[in-house]
């Protein structure tokens, strides 16, 4: 397996969808190549730190105005 | 606590399921209930695609107001999650259009790479790169750097590896087909942890010290 190929199956093995063949060849190139590691490695990286931080904060009173938006269009009796 | 359920083979109903139901009768407290699960959600896909403070704030109103009265339309058989997404993607596209008046908007819109490239810095990241920053600078290096994603690229990227949508749903949502997102998805990623690296590589050696330039 070269490298191309090897990134080109990057999402397949965080997605966990691999066959056990590819599989085994994939590991067998991560083992060789610390290049690919170091991709592999700091990608996971990069989408976790991305899950786990809020970078965009909620605006304060933005759910009571739409609750109140809501009240205003409710139809039955709420 | 399902346990035997699942032993059973019993598919348990989506708890979103009653929740819609109970809004359809006329509960408001119900649907209170799902915008509290989904605003944070609909408000950073909003944030992400327009770009905007309060484009998202307003984009977050709509959505939440749509979905309320269509919610006769929806159909039980996708998410609610699912759906309220897809028109706060639609809100969010909607509200850069009226924007950029006469430009088009478009996820769609065509996106210049070198065709599987392989990234050739070596740069490992150091243990814990999230330790060099307080939290506001992190936040701050983390926005600047998926802002500076072509917007079809950060689109896939927030649905699926922030939000949590599947591939199809991803799919679906954008009107892309799956290999689209895949490949999307993949230089995204790619170019998220590049731009990434700047910040978090391994520093050169133990003797190097705050000062040094
Ligand atoms: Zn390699």
């Amino acid at each position: 397996m070269k490298c191309s190929e090897f990134l080109a199956l990057l999402d397949d093995l965080m997605d966990d969808s691999l066959t056990p063949e590819v599989r085994a060849d994939f590991e067998q190139h991560l083992s060789g190549c610390e290049h690919c590691e170091v991709i592999l490695n700091t990608t996971r990286k990069t989408i976790e730190i991305y899950r786990s931080h809020e970078i965009y904060d909620l605006p304060a009173g933005l759910r009571e105005r739409l609750h109140a938006a809501i009240m205003t269009r409710c139809k039955k009796s709420c | 606590m399902s346990t035997i359920q699942s032993i059973a083979g019993e598919l348990e109903p989506h708890p979103d399921v009653a929740l819609v139901e109970r809004v359809r009768e006329g509960d408001v407290a119900a649907y209170d209930e799902l915008v509290r699960k989904y605003e944070r959600q609909v408000f950073r896909i909003a944030q992400h695609i327009t770009q905007n403070r309060e484009d998202a704030e307003d984009v977050m109103q709509d959505a939440f107001l749509k979905a309320y009265e269509k919610l006769d339309q929806f159909q039980g058989n996708s998410k609610f999650y699912t759906w309220l997404v897809r028109i706060a993607v639609n809100e969010s596209l909607m509200r850069l259009r009226k924007r950029r008046t006469g430009k088009m908007v478009s996820i769609d819109e065509e996106i210049e790479t070198e065709e599987g490239s392989v990234p050739r810095d070596l740069a490992d990241w150091a243990p814990d790169p999230e330790q060099n920053y307080n939290q506001a600078e992190l936040a701050e290096i983390l926005r600047k750097t998926i802002q500076g994603l072509p917007q079809g690229f950060r689109i896939v990227f927030v649905l699926r590896d922030v939000e949590g949508l599947s591939t199809e749903e991803t799919a679906e949502t954008l009107n892309l087909s799956i290999p689209a997102v895949k490949s999307r998805l993949l230089r995204a990623r790619l170019q998220l942890r590049e731009r990434l690296s700047r910040y978090f590589h391994r520093k050169k050696g133990p003797g190097e010290t705050r000062n040094e330039k």
